[in-house]
Parts: structure tokens; C-alpha cells; sequence
């Protein structure tokens, strides 16, 4: 099975350099069975890659111990589910699954346009078809998962060994975030090349138009929203699993995955104003250019470790392929920009600072400065050492100081933007849509400085959040209201039929609501408290309304490890609540231990409680309690934020013009009707 | 002509008052890397800035003390002993063996003062197929943090 991955995967570096070799031919001489056999070449590596990724799976689950990636992920006794995760759990299957991922996406998009767009097509291809081999280049050449172990016998020639067993899945990554959070994350990391690739086949094509936008939409959405959940679920896996009581630790690998979402967010922004007033065009070209460039930067970083490591530049042979391919990249991007940088013309120009379009663009300005805050954090590592000689870093303080107040005026625009006027806002809609919701967000604030609140960032956090989610509610009452009193139902059932009529622009109210709620757990951590205690049996620990009672030891052999838990049960204001179970597990493979940490989740504040180890003066088993407030709406948000992109996603129910219609009275009272006729194209729903 | 400066202006703003904070952070959080062969060759200011060191740590050498923990960083050929003083449990990945990342400043006697100890990140982490008997040697070696 290993041969045969192996040379699925060499097929499909053979297809892949044909579909891009074959496809540039085919681009200049407009042969329509060239185009027809490169876009066959594309989905065979597709199909390749597919079966190399089945065959190293088998192996795993064979118990190939000949396989040296099988025997340094898996042992017999790991469990059904974490042996497909074995298969990135190391850099080799890493790499493989970026490629797999990234066939999936490519397969997807060269089946669904195999009979349009015949004239942007065929550059997309070669685009998509360039990146598929780098990483083939690297799946065949520099880390292979495919390679057997070998040992020198008696007569010096090299044998193939077997081994009995394993050295096991890593404890660390044997939770079950560990499964589902890489592939979320790398399907975002994969997912933009997709748009990536349309925008460079536009610019090389001088594809007319916005239509490459239109088409990259629903992919830059998937791809955003798998970026978005894969960096949640990261979190939540370090908070449950790390048991130091945070989510986000600023660690350079955690800040990659972060990088493309923020460049990401900020180009489904500003798309919105090329579509409508043909403005930002270089300005979204070179968006979509950074996000890519920014998972491919990730993917270097997660991989290369050139940032965490003690040591320079270069740990493994890997970077240097990175780092090529990433100056080739921007070699491309920069030439193709340079030679058609006359197609992307602006068509209008900001008439406002209080309009959508001005919004959009602070919108993108601070995303943009926060990526490059925490890029330049990132690697000011590596940019000290090359010109000062030492390797310096920074740490946590420098990226807070920056992101808290720009998290903060990107959550005042997340409630502002959407209810301005394209062009120009009058005063008059400046109060209308403004005065209820600021005045509820500042009696909120007023309440909760009276109730003692004296946190400055969480308290504009809170007033914020209050704010955004009134202009978002209100929207939503006024949208059924006026769709209630035409057809008589009731405001739930108007609500639910206004969003299905104009699914973009309310699922991506709902988005917004979402990141309010993520707003509303980040606010929490200010008010975090911890508590550490050597416990005798019986022994009780304080924190906040809880009383933890140390009710005694137990340890339970599982297949794989060995649990040693701790009995504490919590009484809140003295009245017994639920038993937790903090655990150590010793992993009888590996000889390594790690923690399994015990955690009451409420809306309103999380009990975490790590079994921290035993103290070395009293030989007592250490309790460490955390109380953080909150933190379950980062979670609850994330969710909300993925249903919205689902909602954001669907086709509108019926026809826009019957919405323009209903919509009437509110949209003529807007300044924004003026000037913008209301054809069918600006009520395409793409508000 | 006017609207954009006052857009200027609004952007000018922002990035400034960014551009402040990330300096203040800067000051705050700023830790320099050494190997342990370097931390014996620096002299006089150097010596007491924060600084993060890398090594392996020695086998044995892990001994629980009241209030702290002390242990041996090996690499390059040279030793240095740490005595950590943070009141965080140490990770689970922290072992004989183990790779391990020190953070804090010189002590006295050439003992280092870590505040904070790092083993091994789990996303970044390969076991070594050396590790049980003898394998392949793999480029993934590297990897280790």
C-alpha cells in the first residue's frame, strides 16, 4: 500500500505539471480539446491525491508499523477516531492533507465550471495547478509519508523493518478538538487559494467586469467560515486541554492562523464596494494576493517552526521551499499586476466620510493594521536577529495594547457600517437608525458603572456590544414589521421570511451578532481570577460563590492511558452543586502524562479546575481553580457566526424585486435611493 | 481635495495612535533569545534583561525545593542550572529529556531565574522516531520546538 501511495502521489506531480504546462499552452492557442485534456490532468491529480491520502489511512489502520510516519503516530491500542487524525498529526501527513484538502477544492471547482466561464477558466486552471505542485513537489521530494524504515543488516545492506508497535499518537493531541480543529483550519488555509486563483486568472485574462467576484464569493465564505471555526476550535482546545486557564496565548502559530482570517474578513468587506461602485479594485486584487500569501506563510510557520524555535532561520529543509515559493508567489502577483494594472480602474471616488463606502474602508484599515501588528510581532524574531544580530520577541502586552482598541473600533463599525447610506448619510438617518441603539448601549453602561464596574476596556466592550446588537435587533424588527403588516403574520415568522428573502445581507447580520457574543466573552477575561492549593482529603478551597471539596483520589485504567482523578465536589453558596473530576493520564506508549481539565460552563461564568500535580513540599495532590467569567459566548458566538455564513450562503427565496417593493417606504426615506437608481442589479440582494 | 484629507487625517490618527501602543508594548514585552553558550559571553546591561534559552533538559536533574523547582538545561556542549520560580504548574511534556524553553533573567551565581518554563508545543511537536530504539532518522527531528 505504500508503493502504491507513493506512486499515486508521483501520478499526480506528473498530471499536475501537465495541467500546467498543457494549460498555458492552451491559453495561447485556444485549442479547445488543450483545454479540455488540462482540465482532465486537473481533476486526475485531484482523483491521485485522493487515493494517496486513502492508502496512508489504510496504513494506519493496518497497523503498518513498517512505515516510519505510521510508527512515530500510531500504536495499536489508539483508538478508531484518532487514527485519522494520525494522518496530520506530523509534518509529512500534514503536508498530504493540505494537498488532499486542497484537491477537494480544486475537484469542486473544475466540476462546477467545466462548461462556463470558458474564457477565465483555463488561467484559473494553471493558477490552481501551480500551487497543487509545490505542494506534490513536496509530498514526493522532501517529506514523503510514504517512507519505510530501514536498518543496516549483518552484511551492511539496508533491510526493511517492521516494528511490533507504534510510538503512539502524541497525549496532547489525543482530545477530540484534536480531530475536527487542523482540518477546519487547513480547509481555510486550502480554501483560499480558490479565490486566489480566480483573481490572478482575472487579472492575466482581463476577465471583464466583477464576475470573478461574484464567483469567488461562496468560496471565499467557505473558506472564511472553516478559517473561523478552525481558529475557535484551536482555542477552545487550548482551554480545555492545556489547563492554564487562557484560549489565546499570542504563540506565533495560533497568530498565523489568525493573519489570513483578518486579510479575509477584510476583503468580503471591501468586495462589497467594488460590486456596487466599482471602487477598490487593486486595493481587493491585492487582498485576496495577501490572504494567500498569509496561508502560505502560516502553513511555513506551522510547519518550519522558524519563529518558536531557539534557533535561526531554517530548522528544517522545509523552509527553504517555503520561502521560495512565497518570494514566487509575490514575483507573479507583482508582474501580473504591473502589466494589466490598467484594467483595475477605479469607476467612483469617496464622496463622504460619514457614508458605507468610508465605512468599509476604516473597516479595512484597521483589519489591515492589526494584521500587520501582529505579523511584524510574529516575526520580529527572525527581522531582529537579521538586523541587530539578536533574536528579540515580544510577547502577549505588545499584541493586547494594539488588538484590544482595535477589536474595539472594529465592533463599533460592525454596528455602524451596515446602517449607513452608500454615498452620503444624512442626519436625519443618522438618529433615526442610531439614536435608540446608542441610547440603550450608554444606560447600560450607565448601569453597569454604577453597579461597580470600573474595567475601562470591558466597559466600552460592554456598551459596544449592547449598541451593535440594538442596531442589529431593530433592523430585523423594522425589516418585519413592514413584511408583518402586509401579510398578517406574526413578527417571528416576518423576521425568519426577511432574512430568506435577502439571506446576505441578514445572515450577515447574524455574523455580526455572533461576533458580539465572541465580543461579550473577551470582555469576561478582565475579570478572571485563579487559585492554587495543596489538598488534603476533605480539604476545601474558596473562589468567588464556589466552595471545592476534596472528596478523595481514584484512578481508572483506560486502553490507551491511565486516569488519575481527583473526587472534588462544588457547592455554590453552600448548597451542593455536581461532582468534577479533574484528571492526570499517564500514556503507557510514550511514558508522557497529560492533563484532562474539569470545567462547569455556565453563560455566565466558567469554573475550570486543573489537578495540577503533586506538591513537592507536601506530597498533596494541587488544586488550581479558575473562575472565568463569560467565556462560554465566545464558543455560543462562534457557533452563531457559522450559522450565519450557512444562512449568508442560501440562494434568496424569491425574486428581489417583490422585497424592493415591500421595502419601499424604508428605502426611499434613505438618502441612499438618491443618485442610485434602484435597478435590478444594486436590489440583487447584495446588500 | 478636502475629503481626502480628512480622511488622511482619520487614517493618519489611527496609525499613529497604533503605532504609540505597539511601541509601549513593545517596551513591556520585549525578550531577547540566547543560546547558553551565548548568555556566558554577554557583559555588564545585557545581563539583566529578560531573555528566553533553550535546551534539553538533563536527565536527573529535576529536583522539587520549597518554593521552587531546579533543573539543568543542557546544549552546544554547556550547562546551565535554572531555578524556576513561577507559580505555574510546569507542563505536562516537561521531562528528563525533554525539550525546554526558559524565560527570565541571570541570577546570582550563574543559577538563571525563569518565571516561565515552555516543553515542547503539541502543534509543533514530532516525536522522534529515534525515540523507542533506533529508526530512520527523519527530517521531522527538526521540527521539535
Amino acid at each position: 500500500m505504500d508503493v502504491f501511495g507513493s506512486f499515486a502521489l508521483v501520478l499526480a506531480f506528473v498530471c499536475a505539471v501537465y495541467a500546467f504546462g498543457g494549460g498555458i499552452a492552451a491559453i495561447i492557442t485556444r485549442h479547445p480539446l488543450l483545454i479540455k485534456s488540462t482540465r482532465q490532468a486537473g481533476m486526475a491529480t485531484c482523483c491521485l491525491i485522493f487515493l494517496a491520502t486513502f492508502s496512508l489511512e489504510y496504513l494506519f489502520f493496518s497497523d503498518n508499523f513498517s512505515i516510519a510516519y505510521v510508527v512515530s503516530h500510531s500504536n495499536r491500542d489508539l483508538s478508531t477516531f484518532y487514527k485519522i487524525a494520525a494522518l496530520w498529526s506530523g509534518q509529512e501527513g500534514s503536508l498530504l492533507f493540505w494537498s488532499f484538502l486542497l484537491a477537494i477544492y480544486v475537484f469542486s471547482v473544475l466540476i462546477t465550471y467545466r462548461n462556463k466561464n470558458g474564457e477565465l477558466m483555463p488561467y484559473v486552471g494553471v493558477v490552481m495547478a501551480g500551487v497543487q505542485i509545490f505542494f506534490l513537489m513536496l509530498n514526493n521530494f522532501v517529506a514523503s509519508p510514504f517512507k519505510a524504515l530501514a536498518a543496516p543488516g549483518a552484511d551492511g545492506v539496508m533491510n526493511y523493518v517492521a516494528r511490533a508497535d507504534g510510538n503512539g499518537l502524541t497525549p496532547l493531541l489525543q482530545y477530540p478538538e484534536m480531530v475536527i480543529h487542523p482540518p477546519n483550519l487547513y480547509s481555510g488555509y486550502t480554501g483560499f487559494t480558490i479565490p486566489f486563483a480566480f483573481a490572478l486568472g482575472a487579472l492575466l485574462a482581463r476577465y471583464p467586469g466583477e464576475k470573478w467576484i461574484h464567483l469567488t464569493r461562496k468560496w471565499t465564505m467557505i473558506a472564511w467560515t472553516f478559517q473561523s471555526m478552525g481558529i475557535l476550535l484551536g482555542a477552545h482546545w487550548a482551554y480545555a486541554v492545556l489547563g492554564w486557564g487562557g484560549y489565546w496565548g499570542w504563540d506565533p502559530v495560533e497568530n498565523a492562523s489568525f493573519l489570513p482570517w483578518l486579510t479575509g474578513t477584510a476583503f468580503l468587506h471591501s468586495v462589497m464596494m467594488q460590486e456596487k461602485r466599482g471602487m477598490m479594485k487593486v486595493w481587493n486584487v491585492w487582498l485576496v494576493f495577501i490572504t494567500f500569501l498569509l496561508c502560505i506563510l502560516g502553513t511555513f510557520l506551522t510547519r518550519s517552526g522558524v519563529v518558536s524555535s531557539v534557533h535561526a532561520f531554517a530548522q528544517s529543509s522545509i523552509g527553504t521551499w517555503f520561502v521560495a515559493f512565497l518570494s514566487l508567489i509575490i514575483l507573479v502577483c507583482f508582474g501580473a499586476y504591473l502589466k494589466n494594472r490598467d484594467y483595475l480602474k477605479s469607476e467612483n471616488q469617496l464622496d463622504s466620510i460619514i457614508s458605507r463606502e468610508s465605512s468599509f474602508l476604516f473597516n479595512n484599515l484597521i483589519l489591515l493594521v492589526s494584521c500587520i501588528a501582529i505579523l511584524s510581532g510574529t516575526l520580529f524574531p527572525v527581522f531582529s536577529e537579521w538586523i541587530t544580530g539578536d533574536r528579540i520577541s515580544v510577547g502577549a502586552p505588545f499584541f493586547n495594547k494594539v488588538n484590544i482598541p482595535i477589536g474595539l473600533l472594529l465592533l463599533f463599525l460592525t454596528g455602524v457600517g451596515p446602517l449607513l447610506a452608500w454615498r452620503k448619510t444624512s442626519t436625519d438617518s443618522l438618529k433615526r437608525n442610531f439614536g435608540w441603539p446608542l441610547a440603550i448601549g450608554l444606560a447600560a453602561g450607565a448601569i453597569g458603572f454604577a453597579l461597580g464596574f470600573r474595567q475601562f476596556y470591558s466597559w466600552i466592550c460592554l456598551v459596544l456590544c449592547i449598541f451593535v446588537a440594538s442596531t442589529i435587533g431593530m433592523e430585523f424588527y423594522r425589516g418585519a414589521k413592514v413584511i408583518g403588516a402586509r401579510s398578517g403574520a406574526s413578527l417571528v415568522a416576518s423576521a425568519l421570511e426577511l432574512t430568506m428573502r435577502n439571506t446576505r445581507r441578514y445572515g450577515g447580520y447574524i455574523v455580526h451578532m455572533g461576533m458580539v457574543f465572541v465580543f461579550i466573552g473577551l470582555a469576561g477575561a478582565a475579570f478572571n481570577r485563579d487559585i492554587q492549593k495543596d489538598m488534603r482529603q476533605g480539604d476545601t478551597l474558596q473562589i468567588g460563590p464556589y466552595t471545592l471539596v476534596l472528596q478523595g483520589f481514584d484512578t481508572k485504567p483506560e486502553k490507551n492511558y491511565t486516569a488519575q482523578r481527583l473526587l472534588v465536589e462544588v457547592l455554590q453558596n453552600n448548597k451542593p452543586t455536581m461532582m468534577l473530576y479533574p484528571e492526570k493520564r499517564r500514556f503507557s506508549t510514550t511514558e508522557e502524562n497529560g492533563t484532562m481539565v474539569a470545567i462547569r460552563s455556565t453563560l455566565q461564568e466558567d469554573l475550570y479546575v486543573v489537578y495540577a500535580g503533586t506538591s513537592p513540599d507536601t506530597q498533596l495532590p494541587v488544586l488550581h481553580a479558575y473562575l472565568n467569567p463569560l467565556v462560554k459566548w465566545i464558543w455560543f458566538g462562534g457557533v452563531v457566526v457559522v450559522f450565519g455564513t450557512l444562512v449568508a450562503l442560501l440562494p434568496n427565496r424569491r425574486a428581489v424585486l417583490v422585497l424592493a417593493g415591500a421595502e419601499q417606504p424604508a428605502a426611499a426615506a434613505r438618502p441612499m435611493a438618491h443618485g442610485l437608481a434602484p435597478t435590478v442589479t444594486l436590489r440583487e440582494g447584495h446588500d | 481635495m478636502k475629503k481626502q484629507a480628512k480622511f488622511g487625517v482619520g487614517i493618519g490618527v489611527i496609525v499613529a495612535a497604533m503605532g504609540f501602543l505597539a511601541w509601549l508594548g513593545y517596551g513591556e514585552s520585549k525578550t531577547y533569545y540566547h543560546t547558553i553558550a551565548e548568555l556566558e559571553t554577554l557583559k555588564g546591561s545585557s545581563l539583566s534583561q529578560r531573555m528566553r534559552i533553550g535546551g534539553t533538559v538533563a536527565p536527573g536533574s529535576i529536583r522539587h525545593l520549597t518554593g521552587r523547582i531546579d533543573f539543568v538545561l543542557e546544549g552546544e556542549g554547556k550547562t546551565l542550572p535554572v531555578s524556576y520560580i513561577g507559580t505555574d504548574p510546569l507542563p505536562d511534556t516537561f521531562v528528563d529529556k525533554s525539550q525546554a524553553l526558559v524565560e527570565g533573567r541571570p541570577g546570582p551565581e550563574g543559577r538563571f531565574v525563569a518565571e516561565l518554563v515552555q516543553a515542547k508545543c503539541a502543534s509543533k511537536y514530532e516525536a522522534a522516531p529515534g525515540g523507542k530504539g533506533s529508526a530512520t532518522p527523519s527530517p521531522t527531528e527538526k521540527s521539535v520546538m
